[in-house]
């Protein structure tokens, strides 16, 4: 027969009436706005009919397609001048700085505009007029995989850094050169710090992606902006390109979730993403 | 194997060897001994090339380490060069510095392929021979997360044999280890001294030091305090800094 444990400790929780309040607070904001927001003048009947048109759809198809190749692009160039800005040479490491302060030190939207209109500066490039070349798809591509290349550098870079000089050394007491330990040993183990960032980063593209609309790249946005010059329902097709935007967003951010689960795995707090504490703490009941 | 003449190192305006005159003959166990901050540890990592000689001469097996002497005048060697000579010398790391990323296997084998253009069948035979030397043939295709401190350095010995070496460098090989572990990768050690593998050990193991080593050298704040055989040093003390250490080394 087994002894029942310990009695269980009975105790009076502590109250906490301010959460009570702040929740009521909370609750009449938002009756206050779906209130406000229902009794304007939007048609959300037209926001739900556009959501599908196939104008709309395409806009999303590119908006995933420009920041998918952006993304690679930047990736690609990111890995080059982190590895150059690292490198001992001090002609390779000073243009590798230049290129990273240049990028990360313009805004994108002038980067997207000064590619779109190159041709202003290079009348011809390679025989050809620039202006047949530089389509609006190039010209997203180059600025924003141009851009994402300098921010992408500077995450590899840190990934780099965080692996232990001891593997260095260790690869190079063996006879390996620097550019073998580098491929072989340290940026294997870089990738486990450069990866979450990158998934946050590719996320974020597919918002940026919507500058492009300003040099006519058919992406999400100029889709929206295209239907309502004609149909002036401004606000309803740019609510209609919003849940686009969430939805895109949405399903990254949920495959951000495992990556970043996937590569805190061994450190100590395995489970503690920021959307994994999220959803624990609102799992929990609340103590009010 | 290594001959070091007034060698000095220092790290910026800190000078941490002040002239080491030192020699290590073929087949010959040297182990080193002193207090933290001796330069015991820089020592062994200026012989392969770890960190750069800033005045004086040592040499591995006749050749200069980091430099090229042609005509009277010093040439430094270019990182293919040094890589080549750093194949050469093994090194054992206090804190091992396995690959994670890799097997215990792959560790072993990745050298040898990488860098001597071995073929990968060959390499990795002659690699579980070597994990099977060192006790570990069961644990080729584990990763050195799931192996103890003792089996990591293990494996981290086997994967320095794997490049055969003319020289070993232990750097506190047993120092990040449980004392119940020690015993395992000293055991391994020894047998390699036996085999007649020209070995230099930064240690704090007294009684390895007495049984293996047929020199120890003594060194602290820079210079070499006593050298001579592990019973002169160790239980004939001359000078009273070698004596004070001694004495609170248990």
């Amino acid at each position: 027969m087994t002894q029942p444990g310990p009695a269980r400790l009975v105790s009076v929780p502590v109250r906490h009436y301010g959460r009570w309040l702040s929740a009521l607070l909370v609750l009449a904001a938002i009756a206050w706005l779906v209130r406000a927001f229902s009794q304007a003048d939007i048609d959300y009947a037209t926001t739900g009919e556009f959501f599908t048109a196939e104008n709309v759809i395409r806009g999303a198809g590119r908006t995933l397609l420009i920041s998918v190749l952006a993304q690679a692009m930047g990736i690609g160039l990111g890995v080059l001048f982190a590895v150059m800005r690292l490198s001992r040479n001090p002609v390779t490491s000073t243009v590798a700085w230049f290129y990273i302060w240049l990028f990360r030190g313009t805004p994108v939207l002038v980067q997207l505009l000064l590619w779109y209109n190159l041709a202003l500066i290079f009348p011809t490039i390679g025989g050809r007029p620039t202006s047949d070349l530089m389509t609006p798809f190039v010209a997203a591509l180059l600025g924003l995989g141009i851009n994402e290349g300098a921010y992408m550098a500077e995450i590899v870079r840190s990934g780099i850094g965080s692996v232990d000089d001891g593997q260095t050394e260790a690869a190079q007491a063996l006879g390996m050169t620097r550019a073998q330990t580098l491929r072989r040993i340290v940026l294997p183990q870089a990738m486990r710090v450069i990866i979450p960032p990158t998934g946050n980063e590719f996320i974020n593209m597919l918002k940026t992606s919507s500058l492009a609309y300003t040099i006519q790249y058919g992406e999400l946005l100029l889709s929206a902006v295209s239907i309502y010059t004609r149909n002036l329902q401004v606000i309803e097709l740019l609510f209609t390109v919003s849940l686009w935007y969430l939805v895109l967003t949405s399903v990254f951010s949920v495959g951000q979730y495992f990556l970043e689960r996937r590569f805190n795995r061994g450190s100590r707090d395995a489970r503690q993403t920021a959307t994994g504490r999220l959803v624990s703490n609102l799992r929990r009941r609340p103590r009010l | 194997m290594v001959l070091a003449e007034g060698v000095h190192k220092s790290f910026g305006r800190l000078e941490v060897l002040k002239g080491i005159d030192l020699q290590v003959s073929r087949g010959e166990v040297m182990c080193l001994l002193g207090p933290s901050g001796s330069g015991k540890s820089t020592f062994l990592r200026c012989i392969n090339h770890l960190e750069q000689v800033s005045a004086g001469r040592l040499s591995v097996d006749g050749h200069l380490v980091g430099y090229r002497e042609k005509g009277g005048k010093l040439y430094e060697l270019k990182e293919k060069e040094t890589a080549r000579a750093r194949a050469d010398i093994g090194m054992v790391f206090q804190r091992f510095n396995l690959f994670p990323h890799m097997t215990a296997l792959s560790n072993v084998t990745e050298a040898p392929v990488r860098v001597r253009g071995r073929d990968r069948r060959l390499a990795e035979a002659r690699a579980r021979e070597l994990l099977s030397r060192v006790g570990l043939d069961d644990k080729a295709d584990t990763y050195p997360a799931q192996l103890s401190g003792g089996q990591q350095q293990r494996v981290a010995i086997a994967r320095a044999l794997a490049m055969e070496p003319k020289l070993m460098l232990f750097d506190e090989p047993t120092s990040a280890l449980d004392p119940e572990l020690v015993g395992e990768v000293l055991a391994v050690m020894r047998s390699l001294a036996r085999d007649g593998m020209t070995m230099v050990v930064v240690t704090h193991e007294m009684s390895f030091a007495r049984d293996v080593a047929d020199q120890v050298v003594f060194m602290d704040a820079g210079v070499v305090v006593e050298a001579g055989s592990a019973t002169d040093v160790l239980d004939r003390p001359q000078h009273e800094r070698t004596r004070e250490f001694l004495s609170r080394v248990p």
